[in-house]
């Protein structure tokens, strides 16, 4: 379980999350919406602590994740997180791409990093790629490879940053069909998206995000269909007109 | 009119003289890209962070190393350092100046092999659990590592054509060694018609073992 407690983070003066409280509990899909600006890259960047906090409290699987005596790296493979520009590494291939945290965090052997990459990267559908270079992927490839590339860790959750925002429109689909493809595996997630439709279609819940704070959080159907907050209701007539 | 008769036979004479010459050549040019390539680094590092008095010192470094002629820094080294009480030898004073060259040109290379890897490739590694210095072995330097190999490649080169200002403190390298060869007969024009021969192998060899290199160790699809 991921459990965040009245979390205020700070960039300088600019004030970007001001008190969130929000649990994703063990297998549940938790969509994040909100105009651009609000905060959502940031509160992700927290809890795997890429970024430090001010106040408050993250904790995985009761792991508080900006303790001093965290051990970040290991506890980063609990958390695989995929972003909106895919960050493939251009200088080794598909199946390096995949294979290369598992050999230097977890130092399995390099034959096994290699069935491992191997078998991740067929899982995405891009068993045919292995040795390929990320410059001869599409965006949609790229993406699936950086899935791939966190799913090798093994990781217990998955956090997804508008990871079809940068792709062109034709290839968006093959992307959201991999999330769906990890939802009905129960992996646990949460997916930052301004496609309302995959939320409300795959999401268990919906986090309404505004201005650093959680205006609202429901069922999918519910806050796509009900809001019970004005600006909810507004913001989805925004996206969704 | 053009009646010049070329008389080869005095060179090979001196042939052995000639190729002590270009061994010295060889070692300032190994010797000096080696001392600079660990000395580029942290100036790299020092200028990116882009304050502090080390970023301070590192770029009076390089701006002295960059605008100055080469000559003007053998000079500083040999002469300079003799009227300060501290006498090095010409091949010492000229493999200080030209390590200093490298060192300021190699660092700009350095710093903007660092600067052209997408910033978010470092949180990418951080956040499949590598440590900071693990993303950067398996990461970022692989990376650098490509952009910078060629300009590195012609370094070498520059700081090889460098090494012939160490005739003018008496050095006895390439040039240096010709320069006494061809004073006996004063068949000026022949020597330096080998020496330019030797000189370009020697480059010439560097390039072509360089693309091999690469060729091998950078596979792209
Ligand atoms: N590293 C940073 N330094 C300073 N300001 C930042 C940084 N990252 C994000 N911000 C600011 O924080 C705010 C929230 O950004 P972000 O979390 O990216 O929003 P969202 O993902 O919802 O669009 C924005 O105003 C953004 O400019
Ligand atoms: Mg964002």
């Amino acid at each position: 379980m991921i459990e965040i407690h009245n979390v205020h983070k700070a960039f300088g003066s600019l004030k970007v999350i001001r008190g969130v409280d929000l649990e994703i509990k063990k297998g549940e899909v938790l969509c994040l919406i909100g105009a651009s600006g609000s905060g959502k890259s940031t509160l992700l960047q927290c809890v795997n602590g890429l970024e430090p906090i001010q106040q408050g409290e993250i904790q995985v699987d009761g792991i508080s994740v900006h303790a001093k005596d965290t051990n970040l790296n290991k506890l980063r493979q609990k958390l695989g997180i995929v972003f909106q520009q895919y960050n493939a590494f251009p200088h080794l291939t598909a199946l390096e791409n995949v294979a290369l945290a598992p050999r230097v965090v977890k130092r399995i052997s390099k034959a096994e990093a290699r069935a491992l990459a191997s078998k991740h990267l067929k899982h995405v559908g891009l068993g045919d790629k292995e040795d390929v270079f990320p410059s001869r992927l599409s965006g949609g490839q790229q993406q699936r490879l950086a899935i791939a590339r966190a799913l090798a860790m093994e990781p217990s959750y998955m956090l997804f940053d508008e990871v079809t925002s940068a792709l062109d429109p034709e290839l968006v689909g093959e992307v959201l069909d991999t999330l769906r493809m990890l939802k009905s595996e129960g992996m646990t997630m949460v997916v930052v998206t301004h496609d309302i439709v995959f939320a409300r279609e795959t999401g268990d819940r919906i986090a309404f995000f505004k201005d650093g704070r959680i205006c609202e959080v429901g069922e999918a159907w519910q806050v796509v269909n009900a809001p019970r907050e004005e600006h909810t209701r507004q913001f989805l007539k925004r996206v969704l007109a | 009119m053009f009646d010049y008769t070329f008389l080869w036979p005095l060179v090979w004479a001196e042939w052995p003289q000639l190729l002590a010459g270009a061994r010295v050549t060889l070692e300032i040019t190994i010797l000096s890209m080696a001392v600079a390539t660990v000395a580029a680094f942290p100036l790299a590092l020092a200028r990116r962070a882009g304050k502090g008095l080390s970023c301070q010192a590192a770029t009076i470094w390089v701006e002295a190393a960059r605008n100055t002629p080469c000559l003007v820094q053998i000079y500083m080294v040999y002469f300079g350092l003799g009227a300060l009480g501290l006498h090095i030898g010409s091949y010492f004073a000229v493999l200080g100046a030209i390590t200093f060259n490298n060192t300021g040109y190699l660092a700009e290379m350095f710093r903007g092999g660092l600067n052209a890897v997408a910033p978010q490739q470092f949180n990418a590694g951080r956040s499949l659990g590598l440590t900071a210095f693990q993303t950067y072995k398996n990461i970022i330097f692989p990376q650098v590592f490509r952009i910078v190999y060629f300009p590195f490649v012609n370094q070498i080169t520059w700081a090889m054509l460098n090494s012939s200002l160490g005739m003018i403190i008496g050095l006895r390298e390439l040039t240096g060694a010709t320069q006494m060869a061809q004073s006996v007969s004063f068949r000026t024009f022949e020597f330096f018609v080998v020496a330019a021969g030797l000189y370009y192998a020697i480059a010439k060899s560097v390039q072509i073992l360089a693309r091999v290199v690469a060729w091998r160790a950078f596979r792209r699809a």
